[in-house]
């Protein structure tokens, strides 16, 4: 059962053009740094991201975009990167833009199995468009399907030889989700241990839904919004 | 003299009940947080995964693996809880968050909101306002009364794509409370000090309901 594999390089190197990727993190918070960057030095081409956000200009899904590595985001919020905008704006980059929770529930829909979900997020929006809807005790739901990923690449605090997992803090947010749902799942940990060291009841991710996973290195763990407090004496 | 952007916050606090669980949006929501009554136990939810929400660390103790929805270094609270965004939704969608208050762009005087897209413009995405309005029991919009060119952001339909439909209870502006009316209207509650119902008048655009004597906002 041991899913190690020696590094980013080793874990992405099937990943072709034209793949859909899930990409795990919420902004610049648990994203899987270390794939990114070997994605970008692998040079693989017309992909369509599944992210919440697309990062920053020069960091995460960014650095993708710099590189016209990427055809489609499928996103909910992407207000942070010019590259961005330049893209979408000369039409270079496709987006589809879906209400958070559906995309996280899209995600988990995937892992568990089932074909689709009813969200009343976007009912009489331009979101609902052409979309099926049911009514179920006077509340109208829009029918959103599980997402379809070739691979999911998501980024875990501690993990173990089976794959198993376990985040930290809010690096969780889509990360648990995503692994669920890839076909392939490739996890890059903080901190990587042999199987039986973690306590079973702590895991977030059974490692049936992992496939690959390897030791990370080099964490930047940049942050969008440094906002602190004074010391008072 | 119209509120500045801390005493709408401060206002809407006072809507704050004890045992609330409540999740702020960015811009004035979140400074509703600093408003919160001394003694009184309101949990906040931060949509990307955390219920228990503390104050800004200090100076040198940021941790990157902890933010809110904003991407905002923040602390937690004791007694906090972390989960995944789908957990974080299914509670939102399941009606649990006691209250929420966010920022708008446009709201109609049957409770339709507009605040993810201006059409030509960038288009930064709903993020997790969509689920939000659609499920909240309790919504607060908190915004300014008028946009920069001075017209009425309270109308009798949203010009700009919505973000949801009759969800809005309450609306909270630099110049009025005012309520949702069930049958569509702005029911004119409590005034800005100083700022009197024909102002209030001439800046909604939307159908205004005033009922006696509008007494003036304690803040």
């Amino acid at each position: 059962m041991n899913k190690v594999v020696a590094n980013a390089d080793e874990a992405i190197k099937d990943i072709f053009d034209g793949a859909i990727l899930m990409l795990g993190g919420f902004g610049l918070c648990g994203i899987p740094e270390n794939c990114i960057a070997a994605l970008v030095r692998k040079g693989v081409k017309h992909l369509t991201c599944i992210s919440n956000n697309a990062g920053v200009d020069d960091f995460g899904i960014g650095l993708m975009l710099k590189n016209r590595q990427v055809k489609k985001m499928i996103s909910s919020y992407v207000g942070e990167n010019a590259e961005f905008e330049r893209q979408l704006l000369s039409g270079e980059l496709e987006v589809e833009l879906i209400p958070q929770g559906t995309l996280a529930t899209r995600c988990l829909a995937a892992g568990y199995g089932m074909p689709a979900i009813f969200t009343p997020a976007g009912v009489g929006t331009e979101v609902a468009e052409g979309k099926e809807i049911r009514n179920f005790n006077g509340k109208d739901y829009l029918l959103e399907y599980a997402f379809e990923a070739d691979f999911a690449i998501v980024k875990a605090w501690k993990g173990d030889t089976h794959g198993n997992l376990i985040y930290k803090d809010t690096a969780r947010n889509f990360n648990p989700l995503m692994a669920m749902a890839g076909k392939i799942t490739i996890a890059e940990v903080e901190h990587l241990v042999p199987a039986g060291e973690l306590d079973p009841n702590c895991i977030h991710t059974p490692g049936i839904y992992v496939h690959r996973i390897f030791q990370g290195e080099k964490y930047e763990k940049r942050i969008e919004q440094r906002t602190v407090r004074k010391k008072m004496n | 003299m119209a509120l500045t952007k801390e005493q709408i916050a401060q206002r809407i606090a006072r809507e704050l009940k004890d045992g609330y669980y409540v999740n702020l949006g960015i811009g004035i929501p979140t400074l509703v947080a600093n408003y919160i009554p001394e003694g009184m136990d309101v949990i906040l939810q931060s949509e990307n995964g955390l219920l228990g929400m503390g104050p800004f660390p200090f100076e040198g103790e940021e941790d990157p693996d902890l933010i809110n929805a904003g991407k905002q270094t923040i602390t937690t609270i004791p007694g906090s809880s972390f989960f995944d965004s789908a957990m974080s939704f299914g509670m939102i969608r399941a009606g649990k968050v006691d209250l929420t208050v966010l920022g708008a762009m446009e709201v109609s005087e049957k409770g339709d909101i507009a605040n993810w897209k201006i059409p030509g413009k960038m288009v930064k995405g709903m993020g997790g306002a969509m689920d939000l309005v659609a499920s909240a029991r309790y919504i607060i919009v908190a915004m300014l009364h008028t946009n920069p060119k001075g017209e009425s952001k309270l109308l009798p339909e949203c010009t700009l794509p919505l973000t949801g439909v009759r969800c809005v209870k309450k609306v909270v502006t630099d110049l009025a409370v005012l309520d949702i009316h069930p049958d569509g209207g702005f029911i004119l509650r409590e005034r800005a000090p100083g700022v009197s119902t024909d102002e209030i008048k001439a800046k909604t655009a939307g159908k205004l309901i005033i009922e006696g004597d509008i007494p003036e906002m304690e803040i």
